[in-house]
């Protein structure tokens, strides 16, 4: 694969990149990077006896990142056009049993960005006649068991620790789903502010 | 193990890009620019978290980190990295290196799980917003109920793998 990706560091904006911008603007996304490299600058300066391990291990983690991130960002890709998110919300209904919550978990799973990107996707679903139960278990998957998120736990905290944590979270999500939905269901309803039944503000 | 997890991962991703690009280039090519942003995307934080990794096991000597975060360390060390977790927001996927940096430097397993746990199902900065988009009720009861759910899940981590 020539992904042609332009040079980290600052330098001049990169040719022909597939994302535009300014140099400005490369600079303030790298702030961190040039901050972390002043200090290391300064170790180097002040205590040389530390600058070795500090690239070293800097150096190690930097290429097992990498090797793992290629993949994971592939896989990113490879859901964003093959998961149809609009068609999901008709088979989440309260009427979907296991099937629904098998689904909630595997669109959840589905690498489809940050966390508070689920919020709309998961009013709407709610809109849609969709279960609080699956709509949870929707949220949870997608805040603690995403597929790039158990690659790269495999990789770098140990398979076992990845598999055990996702064994433990995968009924939590299912029994806090349940749970919240009895709550709701006893306190009367939701409380979403556009179309609920009480208002919230 | 891990390494071949890894290289598995890569025979089934491209494996599946190959396949894509077969039936259907147009789409094989937006999956690849996707994957290319996504990677560009997360990279200045990487980058940064790797940074910060590097200069910390190489400036703090690990028997610093495995007194304050390890096995010694006790109940406060454990709650203190659940509640740092729960309250902070940093993306997962810079979040396990970081926190698997100071595994191999000697913390406890429970530690750093509550670190994890924490971090990835108690989202209190994105609260206000999930407030907003699905009301008190179910933003704050699976906030509060992922609070004591997460706890359990590091603690049980702790039992399985320490």
């Amino acid at each position: 694969m020539n992904t042609n990706l332009p040079q980290q560091m600052s330098g001049g904006a990169p040719q022909g990149a597939p994302v535009k911008k300014t140099p400005k603007q490369m600079l303030a996304d790298y702030r961190w990077v040039l901050i972390i490299a002043l200090a290391d600058l300064l170790v180097w300066v002040f205590w040389p006896a530390q600058a070795a391990p500090v690239i070293r291990n800097t150096w190690d983690y930097l290429v097992e990142m990498v090797v793992i991130l290629i993949p994971v960002a592939m896989l990113m890709g490879l859901f964003e056009v093959w998961v149809p998110k609009q068609l999901i919300g008709k088979y989440l209904g309260r009427e979907s049993g296991w099937k629904g919550v098998l689904l909630a978990l595997l669109f959840g799973t589905a690498p489809t960005g940050p966390l508070y990107v689920a919020f709309p996707i998961a009013a709407m679903l709610l809109k849609k006649g969709a279960s609080p139960l699956n709509v949870i278990i929707l949220l949870d998957a997608w805040a603690a068991i995403k597929i790039p998120q158990l690659l790269i736990e495999a990789r770098f905290l140990g398979p076992s620790f990845m598999l055990v944590r996702l064994a433990l979270t995968v009924p939590s999500a299912i029994l806090m789903g349940w749970l919240i939905q009895k709550g709701i269901e006893r306190t009367g309803g939701l409380d979403l502010d556009p179309a609920g039944s009480e208002n919230i503000s | 193990m891990s390494s071949i997890l890894t290289w598995s991962t890569y025979v089934i991703v491209f494996g599946a890009l190959g396949v894509l690009a077969l039936g259907d280039r147009a789409k094989a090519r937006q999956a690849v620019k996707v994957a290319i942003k996504s990677f560009l995307g997360i990279l200045p934080i990487m980058l940064a978290f790797i940074g910060l990794i590097g200069l910390l096991l190489g400036v703090v000597p690990t028997e610093v980190i495995s007194r304050y975060l390890g096995q010694g360390a006790g109940w406060w060390a454990t709650l203190t990295a659940f509640v740092l977790g729960a309250v902070l927001y940093i993306a997962s996927l810079v979040s396990i290196p970081l926190a698997a940096s100071l595994l191999r430097a000697g913390a406890s397993v429970t530690t750093i799980a509550a670190f994890l746990t924490g971090l990835m199902m108690v989202n209190t900065v994105t609260l206000p917003l999930e407030i907003k988009y699905l009301g008190k009720k179910m933003a704050l009861s699976r906030n509060l109920l992922s609070l004591v759910f997460a706890f359990a899940i590091a603690i049980v981590i702790g039992m399985v793998l320490q």
